[in-house]
């Protein structure tokens, strides 16, 4: 019989006394109820996620006309970068628990080798993420935000999107960025867009073989529904600003919420990222200065490495809430 | 506490099959079979239901094999998986319900 009941402590306060609950030493067992409330925050923020997802069905932004970026081509490649992440994600986790292995057979050096590749393999996440972030900051084509908050974008004949420059055209005018340096009472403007809206609108109505797509989405063919040339430009009236990128208040894919969702979620976990390869450090070196073959076991590898394995399963899940559902 | 044996062999097995459905997800991201892409199942799609499927599949083999749930003790076990699955099955079935009613309460307000 398994049973757990209380022994008298008679140990130090940081290993709980020496007791151990379900065969789980005290450290091992605070971590696995860490995780436990961790992913309930990760649960409640990918709900939150899900509800909007939910009240916005028809109309949300399409994942795979926003993520296609993929490093030294320029070919749009949905999928491809964010399953790289994935991968590297995935076999950095198999370091870990190869390095708990060795850990469990006292063998130092692999130990070493394998945080190492760990570690590795969690900064070329981080980076792939940050480069993620910068792509979509950055933005691609270009749209159109009207006064209700909707956004528009511009396809041509086939149906393919367009960018708002080269729906412009000729119509697009420059106006230098004001500096401080330029002016007496001057003190700053915020960012120019690259092009007036006059610009894109005009280019619009002397172009017949642009179209107007709007957010809505049509459920047979779960594309988004390019609309009339006479529709397009009722809404083009109201139009308010040429968007470029994304941010918290406004991208050009779509839905606000869907800039602010993903900027936080992707963000937290990616901050989890960031503390595991700081907490994985100090282990690592911990291991090399020799702490744990002291201490006579490698437990504290095996808990880090129940840290990174969560967060290898947290990016499971987003993964496929953000870019596959 | 040293363990003799290593689970190399099985930590490999592991990562293989973790790769093999992280592909097939991909693949089937990028071409979207038309039959399970606009078949819907359950308020969603049946593409949608096999990602679904196939990513506790993989939340399994990393908690189970990676994080060593299956070398812990029965109950152990029982108060980590258990809580999980309750509570976030409660929240997401709430929130995702209450979601859709609201699209269909403000298309009803709006429209």
């Amino acid at each position: 019989m398994d049973a757990t009941i209380a022994n008298p402590t008679t140990g130090t306060t940081w290993n709980g006394g020496g007791d151990r609950p379900f065969g789980a030493s005290y450290g091992k067992m605070m971590m696995w109820f860490f995780l436990i409330s961790d992913a309930l925050t990760f649960a409640g923020f990918l709900g939150a996620y899900g509800f909007m997802r939910f009240k916005f069905i028809d109309s949300w932004p399409i994942a795979d006309e926003v993520f296609t970026h993929v490093p030294f081509t320029h070919t749009p490649m949905p999928m491809i970068y964010v399953a790289f992440m994935t991968f590297i994600l995935i076999f950095s986790s198999v370091t870990m628990v190869l390095a708990v292995d060795a850990g469990h057979q006292m063998k130092k050096n692999k130990v070493i080798v394998y945080m190492l590749l760990t570690i590795i393999g969690g900064i070329i996440f981080v980076g792939s993420q940050a480069w993620e972030w910068k792509n979509f900051i950055q933005g691609d084509k270009g749209a159109v935000q009207l006064n209700d908050g909707q956004i528009i974008q511009f396809v041509n004949k086939d149906g393919h999107q367009i960018s708002v420059d080269e729906v412009a055209g000729n119509y697009h005018t420059e106006r230098e960025r004001h500096t401080k340096s330029e002016g007496i009472w001057f003190k700053k403007e915020g960012n120019v867009p690259l092009i007036p809206l006059n610009a894109v609108v005009d280019g619009f109505k002397h172009n017949p073989n642009v179209n107007v797509r709007i957010e809505k989405i049509d459920p047979a063919t779960k594309q988004k529904v390019i609309v009339s040339r006479d529709q397009a430009t009722k809404l083009l009236a109201n139009a308010k600003q040429v968007v470029k990128g994304a941010n918290l208040k406004v991208n050009e894919y779509g839905k606000t919420l869907f800039g602010d969702f993903f900027f936080f979620i992707t963000g937290f976990h990616g901050f989890h990222v960031t503390s595991g390869i700081i907490i994985n450090l100090i282990i690592f070196f911990n291991v090399i200065l020799g702490t744990y073959e002291r201490r006579g076991h490698y437990e504290m590898v095996e808990k880090v490495g129940l840290y990174w394995h969560f967060v290898d399963l947290v990016w499971v899940f987003v993964f496929t809430f953000f870019y596959l559902v | 506490m040293t363990h003799a044996e290593s689970n190399k062999a099985l930590i490999w097995k592991v990562f293989g099959i973790l790769t093999i459905i992280t592909i097939i997800e991909v693949v089937l991201g990028i071409y979207k079979p038309k039959s399970l892409f606009l078949t819907y199942f359950l308020g969603t799609s049946l593409l949608n239901m096999i990602f679904l499927i196939l990513t506790l599949v993989k939340a399994y083999y990393i908690a189970w094999y990676f994080m060593h749930l299956k070398g812990e003790k029965k109950w152990f076990r029982r108060a980590i998986v258990w809580t999980l699955v309750m509570y976030i099955s409660y929240l997401s079935f709430f929130l995702l319900y209450e979601g859709d009613s609201a699209r269909r309460m403000m298309h009803l307000l709006f429209n």
